[in-house]
């Protein structure tokens, strides 16, 4: 279904999609970011699923289940990290903190 | 991939689950959504997790459904339980389990054995390649980070056994994708056996200081793995994120290399990372001050610059080192925090670790922002910094360091450095900043020296 020129076609603008997303991202974000995209690339769980689920030998599956396990760890692993890090992101502003550094001088 | 109506429910969620991820990632590149961005993306996982189960033809539900409780809770719990000092070393796990993942699904591929075309073939082997390298390379580099392997192993003609291995791989890959019968078992075996050593040896000799250069490497290559086997498996979801990933991990990984002043293949071939020899000795003497005196010089100053880096997070001192920062804000004074892109153990790192103590992200700035004013700066505090402040890297043409960005705080009226002993810092290299006029040592755990200097100012 996906093939050829297709293929190519999704490869390019994929890749050019990655790198405007990322393109502008201030320093302070690259350890979340790196940790988001880590998270991203756990899609590779639903890959794991179908050979698992399309497995018929014993080394299949077993290699499946390894895939499978290795494949959710990547995705809730990357998830709970990354959350845990942004949501400690906050601005003085609206916390009302009131001692914002650029007020005085 | 037939018609039928769950192959296009499955196709659509795959849809929406990419243009899930892509909204998160940009959503992630601002701090004001970027809380929001890891939730689409998680959206769009359930989605595209929840609607594999309905693929045509699947079985073994029980198993699938064991191994994503087992992989699932354990990173669960891990995830929710490191400290954020230790976050590189656990992504480059996770991402680790990611590669494994991929190299997984390209192995149940090939000992199945089925009538693949050479390319479909090819694209799985290199899948599984990659994968398979970037699984235990993570795996090396999360040792390295986690202390549990001391030492970098380096020997003669190093670059020469990895080329020889890559060699190896590629060729044993490649007479999978040309056998005549179907990939043999035992080749399939021989293959991954090799990618896995490849990772190995690659990542060995790399020193702890360029880790997460590597760690962000390997997010890109596993991204890259993820987008193969996606071709392989016709599945459109893991070839758009995986690409995704793969290009802005790319691009993530020179802005890391541009910020530690190296390029991507010294990094990879050089070592350098704790091979730094020694340099010209650094003459003069470090004057010690103690706490009473700084911070009777920090609550009459105007202008404070905090310059926080690793070491202070080890010394846990982030939230007192706010304290402090509060403490002289209620005074009038004018208190920012100076970040280098290479503070911490990763770019961004120290933006997490001063984000866990509190303090707001509108009052650090990165070394482009605060450079220009130093100069008219009363006070930098120093804590747990040392590379990152190093005027080595402006003036001295031999230091391993020169030419890296720095942040200028010699240029301030008084530096105070807060540090535990005299020894160097993570590269090994001697820092003349310590050794100038108007440089004080403050010397003791940056967590208590912290403490001691919220009294001084209290007392006041």
């Amino acid at each position: 279904m996906i093939d050829g020129f297709i293929a190519l076609y999704i490869f390019m603008l994929a890749a050019f999609t990655g790198y405007e997303v990322i393109g502008r991202v201030p320093t302070i974000l690259h350890t979340p970011l790196m940790s988001g995209s880590n998270f991203v690339h756990g899609i590779v769980l639903v890959g794991a699923m179908v050979a698992l689920g399309r497995a018929s030998t014993t080394l299949e599956m077993v290699i499946g289940f390894l895939g499978v396990a290795l494949g959710a760890g990547n995705a809730v692993g990357g998830y709970v990290v990354t959350e845990r890090m942004l949501e400690m992101f906050r601005s003085s502003k609206p916390s009302g903190t009131g001692q914002t550094s650029g007020k005085q001088h | 991939m037939g018609g039928g109506i769950a192959t296009t429910l499955v196709s659509a969620s795959y849809l929406l689950a990419a243009a899930l991820f892509i909204t998160g990632l940009k959503r992630m590149s601002s701090p004001v959504t970027a809380r929001g961005g890891i939730v689409w993306a998680g959206v769009g996982m359930v989605v595209a997790t929840v609607a594999t189960f309905f693929t045509p033809d699947l079985s073994n539900f029980a198993l699938i459904m064991v191994a994503i409780a087992l992989g699932g809770g354990v990173a669960w719990i891990t995830g929710k339980r490191v400290a954020m000092t230790d976050m590189p070393q656990m992504i480059a796990l996770y991402n680790g389990m990611g590669g494994g993942a991929a190299a997984a699904i390209a192995a149940v591929e090939l000992f199945k054995g089925e009538a693949h075309s050479g390319v479909v073939l090819a694209l799985a082997v290199l899948g599984g390649l990659i994968g398979a390298v970037s699984f235990s390379g993570s795996l090396i580099a999360f040792g390295k980070l986690q202390d549990l392997i001391k030492r970098s192993f380096r020997f003669r003609g190093q670059n020469i056994v990895n080329l020889a291995v890559l060699l190896a791989s590629v060729l044993v890959g490649g007479s999978l994708v040309f056998a005549a019968m179907g990939p043999a078992a035992g080749v399939v075996t021989l293959f991954f056996g090799l990618a896995l050593v490849l990772g190995v040896t690659m990542t060995l000799p790399i020193g702890g200081a360029d880790m997460p250069v590597v760690i962000s490497l390997y997010n890109a290559l596993t991204g890259l793995a993820v987008a193969f086997e996606g071709f392989v498996l016709n599945n459109a979801a893991m070839i758009i994120a995986g690409v995704v990933v793969g290009s802005a991990g790319t691009l993530l990984t020179q802005l890391m290399a541009r910020a530690m002043n190296r390029s991507l293949a010294n990094v990879l071939f050089s070592g350098f990372g704790e091979t730094a020899g020694p340099q010209g000795e650094v003459s003069g003497s470090m004057k010690g001050i103690d706490a009473a005196d700084v911070g009777v010089m920090m609550a009459f100053a105007q202008k404070v610059i905090i310059v926080p880096g690793y070491g202070m997070a080890v010394a846990q001192a982030q939230h007192k080192v706010w304290e402090l920062a509060k403490l002289l804000q209620d005074r009038g004074v004018t208190v920012k925090f100076a970040i280098h892109p290479v503070a911490g153990r990763m770019p961004g790192h120290m933006n997490v670790l001063l984000a866990e103590a509190g303090v707001p992200y509108d009052v650090i700035y990165d070394e482009s922002e605060i450079n220009a004013e130093f100069d008219n700066t009363d006070v930098a505090l120093i804590i747990g910094a040392n590379d990152v402040v190093n005027p080595a890297a402006r003036t001295d043409k031999s230091s391993p360091i020169y030419g890296m960005p720095i942040l200028n705080a010699d240029k301030a009226r008084n530096v105070i450095v807060i540090k535990r002993g005299k020894g160097s810092g993570f590269s090994g290299i001697e820092n003349g900043l310590f050794f100038l006029d108007n440089t004080h040592m403050l010397y003791g755990d940056g967590q208590a020296m912290a403490a001691a200097l919220i009294q001084s100012v209290k007392a006041l």
